[in-house]
């Protein structure tokens, strides 16, 4: 039996880079991607981060600290992330038998008693590269937690010259280290670059005198379950190369589902509400339904905007139970909308909307009453019909009449005044390439 | 009522002939499995130009690109000259140069000058020409 070992393969600025791949005049430029709205930078190339924009600034902050023309921002193009993560994802599980999508830009695979791992994985980030045009760092270690971190020395190594041995850039295999050169490693990183150790556990080891990953590793499993718990030793444990997280190749199934979005203009009117929570409603239906779950409870809520001063602020939620589980979009929909009517006000500027779906529960396990409400047909099949005409038509093709009518005479749709087109999943936006 | 279920097509009993065809377990021609090769690696892009119109590539067609396809002298390409757009030409390689060559004599070369940066950024496998849609 072979030493288990696995390897993170991760994006480098995954949402850069894929507008990169379009825009090779990106290239050597400093690029921001933004949050929905156009609010915070999100994702930023490396030219950004040297002029020292940081992960989640605020895009009027940016545009006022620089020049003109210093920084390019683009508003988020999830259908393009998307289809790019796919081809990276696909190309990525090549690199051992079994895989963990674990977010849109990172995998984790399992390469136990793969051969010359290191010098595979060199050729797997070659070929994402060539292929798909994004550039990726392979971490491997014996624990998730070690490749995790082998993976942000992988990065930081190729990033900034000097901080790592310049061999471990790009691919970095903490597992075919030396003892004594992998304790230099882990001397040369801050601990709050480990996996699982949050910002406030890594205030607390720091006020303890810690300050690298090796510091926390040289302590001692008994001590750091009784002083800091039982989520500081199971990292403990996986930084000594003892696995303690197991790879999920099926993403567990969510417990809460959310679709929340903040308005391009701010939103007074309750019809304008309305339609906004009855879109947001039917985004997650059709979540929960993929998923296999009945939602138990709709919850839904209003805010206006804390960054408008002028403006009065309120702030609202109500959960509203439904009368029995469900993945039905319009019992969903008549609950969210109850709520949203019980917790309306008029003569605010309501910058933000959402619909969180809560206790949710597998829909195998629906438990039928007596038929005391005949009048609530089954109406999944109509549900199923309506998913499918989405994914093969387009996103709101088909769905319930008080979400309106998509365009322009929605004011609440999202800001986007900076995004690029869908290259890779539109017929009609596809790049152009001069002959 | 009780559940029906059908058979599937292809093992049903039946009372007349046998189809001819049912030995023959065909699929339908796919045109996406005839053009694409590695489907992580292609991509469509329009053409906007006629540089290119010897080559039967028009103003308004569709290229298949395929990344992953090494290129070698006389591919047609998507080059992209220092950044610049995308373009579509002949890879012309000697004795080490590179250059772009049009399928059309109005457009000279373009060659690579000291310092400027020529990234191939795929190979044009097809070229798909729509009279109708």
């Amino acid at each position: 039996m072979s030493v288990p070992l696995y390897a993170l393969v991760d994006g480098n600025n995954f949402y850069v880079s894929c507008e990169r791949v379009f825009r090779p005049s990106l290239y050597g430029r400093a690029v921001v991607v933004l949050s929905n709205n156009d609010g915070c930078a999100i994702a930023r190339s490396n030219e950004a981060k040297a002029l020292g924009i940081k992960m989640g600034t605020p895009w009027f902050e940016i545009r006022g600290k620089l020049p003109e023309g210093a920084v390019v921002a683009l508003s988020a193009n999830f259908g393009l992330y998307g289809d790019m993560s796919n081809r990276m994802m696909s190309l990525a599980a090549g690199l051992g038998p079994s895989q963990e999508i674990y977010s849109i830009d990172e995998s984790f695979v399992d390469v136990t008693g793969v051969r010359d791992v290191t010098a595979r994985a060199k050729r797997v980030r070659d070929r994402v590269l060539q292929w798909t045009g994004l550039p990726c760092g392979i971490g491997i270690g014996q624990t998730k937690t070690l490749a995790k971190l082998a993976n942000f020395v992988a990065k930081t190594a190729e990033r900034k010259p000097g901080s790592y041995p310049s061999e471990l850039a790009q691919v970095a295999n903490l597992s075919a280290l030396p003892a004594s050169d992998f304790e230099a490693v882990l001397a040369a990183t801050e601990l709050g670059e480990v996996w699982g150790i949050g910002r406030k556990m890594g205030e607390q080891l720091r006020a303890a005198g810690l300050v690298t990953v090796l510091d926390v590793v040289r302590m001692d499993v008994a001590t750091v379950r009784r002083r800091w718990g039982v989520v500081l030793e199971r990292t403990l444990r996986e930084l000594q190369g003892i696995p303690c997280v197991e790879l999920e190749s099926q993403p567990a199934a969510k417990k809460e589902i959310a679709s929340t979005r903040s308005f391009g203009t701010p939103v007074t009117q309750l019809e304008d509400l309305i339609e906004a929570v009855t879109e947001f409603c039917q985004r997650a239906a059709e979540k929960l339904r993929r998923q296999g779950s009945f939602a138990g409870q709709v919850g839904v809520f209003v805010h206006t905007s804390a960054f408008r001063k002028q403006d009065r602020q309120y702030s609202r939620a109500m959960v509203t139970p439904l009368r029995r589980p469900t993945s039905d979009t319009g019992h969903i929909v008549h609950a969210a909308v109850q709520g949203l009517r019980a917790i309306y006000r008029p003569g605010f500027n309501y910058a933000k909307a959402g619909v969180h779906l809560m206790d949710l529960q597998d829909s195998s396990v629906e438990q039928h009453e007596l038929a005391l409400d005949d009048g609530v047909p089954d109406r999944s099949s109509v549900m199923g019909a309506i998913d499918d005409l989405n994914v093969r038509f387009g996103k709101g093709t088909v769905g319930m009449a008080s979400a309106g009518l998509s365009g322009s005479r929605r004011i609440w749709t999202m800001k986007q005044e900076r995004k690029t087109p869908n290259y890779t999943t539109n017929w009609d936006e596809m790049p152009q390439v001069i002959a | 009522m009780l559940p029906l279920n059908l058979p599937l097509m292809g093992d049903r009993v039946q009372a007349g002939f046998p189809s001819p065809a049912e030995d023959f377990n065909c699929k339908r021609i796919d045109l996406t499995e005839q053009l694409v090769q590695h489907p992580q690696a292609t991509f469509l892009l329009r053409v906007r130009g006629d540089s290119m119109k010897e080559a039967a590539i028009f103003d308004g067609d569709v290229l298949v690109v395929d990344r992953a396809i090494r290129p070698v002298h006389r591919h047609i390409v998507v080059a992209v000259l220092d950044g610049g757009d995308f373009t579509v030409k002949y890879l012309h390689k000697r004795a080490g140069q590179l250059r772009l060559v049009a399928a059309n004599p109005t457009y000279p070369d373009i060659v690579p000058r000291e310092g400027q940066v020529l990234e191939i950024w795929g190979v044009v496998t097809a070229s798909i020409t729509q009279f109708k849609k």
